[in-house]
């Protein structure tokens, strides 16, 4: 594959796209020159085409979905249908101005009042704020309200948030982020959490815990209820990390668990595009016990008339997250996703996630494959480990990601959960057929076979990727962080 | 079946592999008290044609009024190749680039950005962006708490000049930590210097300006930077990355340059939207790499000595640190700053620089045309992309009759300003004419003699 | 196999001590926790003059894939750090025990519960 040079590497002194850009400089006299800048800025000075050609060109340096199987677990990577995309996209939604009043919003607000209500119905929750931009906010919405709720009581002596050892990274930065002290605790040999250990860290200085439901190892937490009750006796709330809702869909309600406030990736769900990282959306849902401390802006309806609920409307809220209101763009996308499915597409959702992925796991544990969990279900993804491959060749759960990419499929998630060495996190979504599974159970036996025999071909992997293994030493010790165009200055002190 | 591939068949091949009698049978690990049947509230589904109808109509609804509102978001011409290559489906639906090898063009998209956004802000490091400009911010405060070794404060410095959503934001989201955002006050809506001397003894993390400020006004940046330094104070600029092609970069305000960068990258080439999803853009001096939130990409090289790109300085993010984590972010705006990318590489400096004139010059002849009304006048000069106008009344019942004409005629600061009366934050951008700017001054002149 | 010194003292936490002769303690991390933690890409020092409490983290040592706390097992006050890691993390691979020592301590009180050369290679041989 030739390599694409950096932009700046194309960039001719003098040449522009003229059209994209007033015809001249307009009279700026009436500034003070004292302000201005001293030199222009330096950014590539290229033409149309050249932009064009490039950054299409970079696009296909990339796996994506619309290209590659990507059963990367807890991602949810299945089909980001293109109707979502082009409605979200019309003009009059693209043209609003945040800041527009609600009389030039009725259109778009009547699409977010209905995603409220979609939401509250697969939640079994009694509101819902959409304005978290990402999972990560939502994370942070849902354990700001349980310290404000704490707090309105009086209840200061609740601070700390218990979070079982297989959370995903964000549990304890959130806590963290909010004030709280994170307190971890075990799984049990069958993923299940160790209530003992529950039992024992629970106490009047708990504020709450944040779960998962299936866990990240894939399996749903059988004891749910006892849980549940277990942390609300001891005066804490339980916040639901909505990362696998996938798997539940339309058949399990959040609230009905028992938890008392949650978020939703609308990004893996609700198939909004995880476009290269990001944007995503967090919303977040609450009960009656938390629903009053929801961040704001939210959509009300009064007499077939939508319009936002702000500070003045929500005087508990937790309050602003975003300059304005969120990722509305995103939020118009799952809308158009939940309307085409209705209530009969959402449960098919869980039933499809779920059927892939256990024939997946049923298939691999055939083809030699060890199951880090092989007495349970899978909800909608799986782990199998590589531990003993890793012990017998030395090829590792990295190596195996690599020599997937060479067979044309995205790697599984690696090395996540940590509880599990050597894993793989393998999520099909619905959306992928019986023969992309085949296919992709065919290359997994490959590389296995290939390893067994040949450990060195599965270190050298990837081969057909436009770069092969990247030194991330290097990277990190010798930041190169930008293009100069001229030699690079020392570095810094 | 909406998305789904499998046949009926396929379903009874794959039952099989499993073992199983049924789908519901994959389930059994579930409690069966806690399984519904079906959702109420929700309707059946619709096809793509219905949806497709409902949606035009819904968007057709919103109309196309005739918008002078900025304020923090800003109507701007996106030429017709930013979305048409952003929207390819190889960009649109690739995950976070952790596996390097099968996400170079992302990878290297980024690094193209943080070099643009480093030119931009005149500091030696940009990160992949943030979610908005507001938690950009915020994040900047966070990591100037962070970052500053002179002080041990939890206190930011900042001034009233500031975007008032991005105090409220910021405000939100540092109170867990016990962070607390102090506000200097203005004079003629700029910052007070005179009231500077006011907070000299104090110990602050850092001193956090906005240029051009939110009432339009320019900040004395060169001499706030430099007393802040002198206080041992971090310096944040907060800055419309257009106006950042014109205007002198947060790194070369006073003698040492601004340490940290942060703002909303909405105006590089993202729509309105109705507030989102846009990007918030983050930058800092080299020597606070570390103390970065967010993914950063570097460019190193592979096995073969080839040059190529992947995610680094990951230790300091959430999925290792875990709770000790500079932040728990865990995307970016990855969409986003890939239309802003290809946005700036076709307008390039040049062009930025132009549309933030024309920009400047057609808000100038809305302020002369609206000020040559009876009982209008300009609040603040010298005024800078936007301006704000005083009125003698109450301005909801004009802002709603203008509305209802088809015209957004500004925003209206009695909530966030009650000190400045009836004043109003107008913007016109390069997408105004002339003739729109006529129609906004005639209608309110007619409304203003109605009245 | 990982190297432990004889006449170095160690903690639970893979941490070594040297006691010098002018009663100040040298503190590094083990040939152990570095093989542990892989190639080291950057080191955040304390600043000399600090003043640390017993079990407080003074250093943090970053790897690709994983960033790691130095807690100090006594209370003191820092007297000097290793500067040549900034440039040159990867001393800590290529010498633990010598050119990749973190700080030096002038210790307020004597130190508790360290562990002998002997002591702490049972630690490793029970957890491996």
């Amino acid at each position: 594959m030739i390599p694409e040079p950096v932009i700046f590497e194309s960039s001719h002194a003098g040449r522009r796209a003229f059209p994209q850009a007033p015809a001249s400089l307009a009279d700026i006299g009436d500034l003070p020159a004292s302000a201005l800048r001293s030199e222009p800025a330096r950014l590539p000075e290229v033409s149309e085409l050249q932009v064009v050609r490039h950054f299409t060109r970079l696009s296909q340096l990339n796996f994506s979905i619309d290209t590659h199987f990507y059963p990367l677990g807890s991602c949810t990577m299945k089909y980001n249908p293109r109707a979502a995309n082009r409605l979200a996209m019309l003009p009059g939604f693209l043209g609003r101005h945040p800041l527009a009043p609600d009389e030039h919003g009725q259109g778009f607000l009547a699409c977010l009042y209905e995603l409220q209500e979609m939401l509250k119905a697969v939640t079994g929750m009694s509101e819902v704020s959409l304005t978290p931009m990402a999972g990560a906010q939502g994370e942070f919405a849902g354990v700001a309200m349980i310290r404000a709720y704490h707090r309105a009581r009086g209840d200061h002596a609740r601070r700390v948030l218990i979070v079982p050892d297989a959370a995903h990274g964000t549990n304890p930065a959130t806590a963290t982020m909010c004030g709280y002290e994170v307190r971890e605790i075990p799984t049990d040999a069958e993923g299940d959490v160790d209530l003992a250990a529950l039992k024992a860290a629970l106490g009047p200085d708990t504020a709450g815990i944040m779960l998962t439901n299936p866990s990240t190892l894939g399996v749903f937490e059988r004891r749910i209820v006892e849980l549940s009750a277990m942390v609300h006796e001891a005066g804490g709330l339980l916040y639901y990390d909505g990362a696998n809702l996938n798997a539940v869909l339309g058949r399990v309600l959040p609230a009905a668990m028992g938890f008392d406030v949650m978020h939703i990736n609308l990004h893996k769900t609700f198939s909004t595009p995880h476009g290269g990282g990001g944007p995503g959306a967090g919303v977040v849902a609450a009960n009656e016990r938390l629903a009053r401390f929801l961040p704001v802006p939210i959509v009300g309806r009064r007499d077939d008339r939508y319009t936002w609920l702000g500070e003045a409307e929500r005087p508990d809220s937790i309050g602003r997250l975003s300059a304005f209101m969120g990722n509305a763009g995103i939020l118009l996308r799952a809308h158009v996703y939940m309307r085409m499915l209705g209530a009969e597409g959402m449960r098919r959702v869980s039933s499809f996630a779920t059927l892939n992925a256990n024939y997946l796991m049923a298939r691999l544990q055939a083809a030699g494959f060890e199951l880090a969990f092989p007495a349970r279900r899978a909800s909608h993804e799986f782990i199998i480990s590589l531990r003993r491959l890793a012990q017998d060749t030395g090829v590792t759960a990295m190596d195996f990601a690599k020599a997937l990419l060479d067979r044309g499929f995205h790697a599984p998630t690696t090395y996540f959960p940590l509880l599990v060495p050597e894993c793989l996190l393998i999520e099909p979504t619905e959306t992928e057929s019986l023969e992309e599974l085949d296919r992709f159970v065919a290359a997994m036996a490959a590389i296995r076979e290939l390893a067994l025999h040949d450990a060195a071909e599965i270190k050298a992997a990837p081969r057909s990727t436009p770069v092969r293994r990247l030194d991330e030493v290097k990277a990190a010790r010798d930041l190169d962080l930008r293009w100069y165009g001229r030699p690079r200055p020392p570095a810094a002190p | 079946m909406p998305f789904i591939p499998h046949t009926a068949a396929d379903v009874g091949a794959m039952l099989q592999a499993v073992g199983a009698g049924s789908i519901d049978a994959l389930f059994d690990e579930i409690p069966a008290a806690l399984q519904v049947e079906g959702l109420p509230g929700i309707g059946p589904g619709l096809p793509e044609a219905a949806i497709t109808r409902l949606m035009s109509e819904r968007a057709a609804a919103d109309g196309h009024p005739l918008c002078f509102i900025g304020a923090g978001a800003y109507d701007h011409h996106i030429p017709a190749a930013v979305w048409e290559i952003a929207g390819r489906g190889e960009f649109y639906s690739a995950y976070t680039p952790y596996q390097a090898e099968a996400s170079q063009g992302t990878l290297q998209l980024i690094y193209e950005y943080q070099s643009m956004m480093t030119e931009l802000t005149g500091l030696g490091v940009a990160n992949a962006s943030l979610y908005d400009g507001a938690t950009a911010f915020a994040e900047a405060c966070l990591m100037a708490v962070r970052a500053n070794r002179k002080s041990r404060s939890r206190r930011v410095l900042t001034t009233r000049a500031l975007a008032p959503a991005y105090r409220r934001v910021a405000r939100n989201l540092l109170e867990g930590q016990g962070i607390e955002l102090v506000e200097l006050p203005l004079a003629d809506g700029r910052t007070d210097i005179a009231a500077l001397a006011a907070s000299a003894g104090a110990d602050f993390a850092a001193l956090a300006i906005q240029q051009p400020g939110f009432l339009g006004t320019l900040e004395a940046v060169d001499e706030l930077t430099d007393w802040a330094h002198a206080h041992d104070m971090l310096v944040i600029g907060v800055c419309n990355p257009v106006w950042l092609a014109l205007l002198e970069p947060p790194g070369r305000w006073g003698a040492a340059g601004a340490d940290i960068a942060c703002g909303e990258g909405q105006p590089l080439g993202i729509p309105l939207s109705s507030g989102g999803p846009y990007f918030g853009y983050l930058g800092c001096r080299d020597a606070l790499a570390r103390q970065m939130p967010g993914r950063i990409v570097g460019r190193t090289v592979d096995l073969d000595g080839r040059s190529g790109f992947t995610l680094t300085l990951q230790a300091r993010e959430q999925h290792i640190r875990r709770s000790k984590a500079t932040s728990n972010i865990c995307t970016n705006q990855g969409l986003m700053v890939t239309a802003a990318t290809i946005h700036m590489s076709l307008l390039g400096a040049e062009g930025l620089r132009r549309v933030a004139a024309q920009c400047h010059a057609n808000t100038r002849s809305l302020v002369q045309a609206l000020c040559a009304l009876p009982g209008v006048s300009l609040a603040f000069a010298p005024y800078c992309h936007e301006a704000v106008l005083r009125f003698e009344r109450p301005l909801a019942p004009l802002l709603d009759a203008l509305s209802a004409a088809g015209i957004l005629g500004g925003h209206d600061l009695a909530a966030d300003y009650p000190e400045l009366g009836h004043a109003l934050l107008v913007c016109a951008t390069e997408m105004r004419t002339a003739a729109d700017i006529e129609t906004y001054a005639s209608t309110l002149g007619r409304l203003l003699a109605a009245a | 196999m990982s190297a432990v010194p004889a006449g170095l003292k160690y903690t639970r936490d893979h941490e070594w001590l040297r006691e010098e002769a002018d009663g100040t303690l040298t503190l590094g991390i083990t040939d152990h926790a570095q093989r542990q933690l892989g190639e080291l890409v950057f080191v955040e020092l304390p600043e000399v003059g600090s003043v640390l409490a017993a079990g407080q983290g003074c250093v943090v040592v970053e790897s690709v894939k994983a960033a790691s706390d130095v807690f100090v097992p006594v209370a003191g006050s820092v007297v000097a750090v290793n500067e040549a890691l900034e440039q040159d993390p990867g001393r800590i691979n290529t010498s633990p025990y010598g050119d990749g020592w973190l700080l030096r301590l002038q210790p307020a009180s004597a130190a508790q519960d360290l562990l002998d050369a002997a002591a702490y290679q049972q630690l490793l041989d029970t957890t491996a």
